[in-house]
């Protein structure tokens, strides 16, 4: 698709709006609907586009093949993580009111890291899913 | 929606199911608005009509686009479905009507949930105080599995090139 | 219990059987991937539609508010969705596996195959 001006054009002014959408939609989670899964799949959605406009090798530029493969283990370690720090801190796995002196912020702490985790893992999972599908195309078929 | 999902029974160009399988999806994404579903609309949204209709379409470049007719008579798994769907029928009657409040879903842990949540958790979402906190648990799951699933995708799908290379007699 | 109040499962079992007939009828391994996700649609209705309250709202604690949608099942299917799409891509894994090793996806292509083999 390298010859579609308007496209690469367009595509370009949006993904750095899809970006920002999927972060508010991570941050903002708590006041309105959204979360880890839903910002990961965004952010993950975002740069397939950009795959798809200007190509494979474009977006491994971007976002590295080893970049998303430690993503994908991240996730889940970081939450698992926090269920750690609360044992460490004195409570039970995945405690989140010993996180901080006041039990409510220590609540909104905990979510927020494993909402953060969430996101990780998902749009790793995603990104690489997608990078293995594209990539297969263009070892296996022929050149077109 | 149920149009769409008739044309995907029928349809035999994959291509076409796929794209019905994404407007599918943003039908379903409008029907959970309307349940007060708003968090699993904005999932379904862009899990169901974006990111599966894409690999799906990616899983449809490299195998084939049409779909055989069928060599069997229809006419048993149809008997199959009619089937099911006639004893869930006869299921549902036993079930509480619709937005019924003294309905049991609505009665056991939800209410604590919306009381409680905000002032424990200091987040006025409560899918995301139930989802994080309450069900922390739930969601290390959850997590776990989309890696596992994620690590599987790899293992099926990565570096078959030099394996052929090695000269498998396969 | 008129027949009205029960409408909504009937739509749910509806997907459900249109889901479970392609899977059954067709032979088609990327047909089959699809009606699997209809039916997973319909079990994500089946948990939501039971939790909305008419004139209920999105739960969401807001002073302006009384009334809120059970939320509950929505962080379940909430997630479901996602794993969902994370078993769609491993069984179109698969599905791709299968092709190059069968050279087709189509179920009365591959069983022949193996039986010969």
């Amino acid at each position: 698709m390298r010859e579609y001006l308007v496209l690469r054009v367009i595509a370009k002014m949006m993904i750095a709006f899809m970006l920002l959408f999927a972060l508010y939609v991570q941050f903002h989670g708590d006041f309105g609907p959204g979360g880890g899964f839903q910002a990961g799949v965004i952010s993950a959605a975002a740069i397939i586009f950009y795959a798809v406009i200007y190509g494979l090798p474009a977006a491994r530029r971007v976002v590295p093949e080893w970049l998303v493969e430690t993503m994908v283990g991240a996730g889940v370690l970081l939450y698992a993580t926090v269920g750690l720090a609360g044992i460490v801190l004195g409570g039970n796995y995945l405690d989140y009111f010993v996180l901080d002196s006041n039990p409510v912020h220590g609540q909104v702490r905990g979510i927020f890291w494993v909402e953060a985790g969430v996101f990780i893992t998902v749009s790793g999972v995603m990104l690489k899913i997608f990078y293995l599908f594209a990539g297969r195309r263009r070892n296996e078929g022929p050149e077109t | 929606m149920a149009v769409a999902t008739l044309a995907i029974v029928v349809q035999r160009n994959l291509f076409a199911v796929v794209i019905l399988l994404g407007i599918y999806s943003f039908m379903m994404a409008a029907v959970l608005v309307a349940l007060d579903a708003v968090d699993v609309a904005m999932t379904e949204a862009s899990v169901g009509a974006g990111v599966s209709t894409v690999l799906l379409l990616g899983a449809l470049y490299l195998t084939k686009g049409d779909e055989l007719k069928p060599l069997h008579r229809p006419l048993l798994p149809l008997g199959v479905a009619a089937a099911t769907g006639l004893v869930l029928v006869y299921g549902t009657l036993g079930l509480p009507a619709f937005s019924d409040p003294s309905a049991p879903i609505h009665r056991h842990v939800a209410p604590r949930y919306i009381s409680e949540g905000p002032r424990e958790t200091g987040v006025p979402n409560i899918v995301t105080a139930v989802l994080a906190s309450y069900r922390g648990y739930d969601t290390l799951g959850e997590t776990t599995v989309v890696f596992t699933a994620g690590a599987g995708v790899i293992a099926l799908l990565r570096r078959i090139r030099r394996r052929k290379k090695e000269g498998d007699p396969q | 219990m008129t027949l009205a109040n029960h409408y909504s499962y009937w739509v749910i079992i509806f997907l459900a059987i249109a889901g479970l007939y392609i899977v059954i009828a067709r032979g088609n391994l990327v047909k089959k991937l699809v009606g699997l996700s209809i039916f997973q649609t319909s079990v994500y209705l089946l948990y939501v539609a039971p939790g909305k309250l008419i004139g209920g709202t999105a739960p969401i604690v807001s002073p302006q508010f009384q009334v809120y949608s059970n939320p509950l099942p929505h962080v379940l299917i909430l997630t479901a969705i996602v794993v969902g799409v994370a078993t769609l891509a491993l069984g179109l894994a698969l599905v791709v596996r299968l092709e190059e090793a069968y050279g087709s996806i189509e179920e009365d292509e591959i069983l022949p195959q193996d039986r010969d083999a």
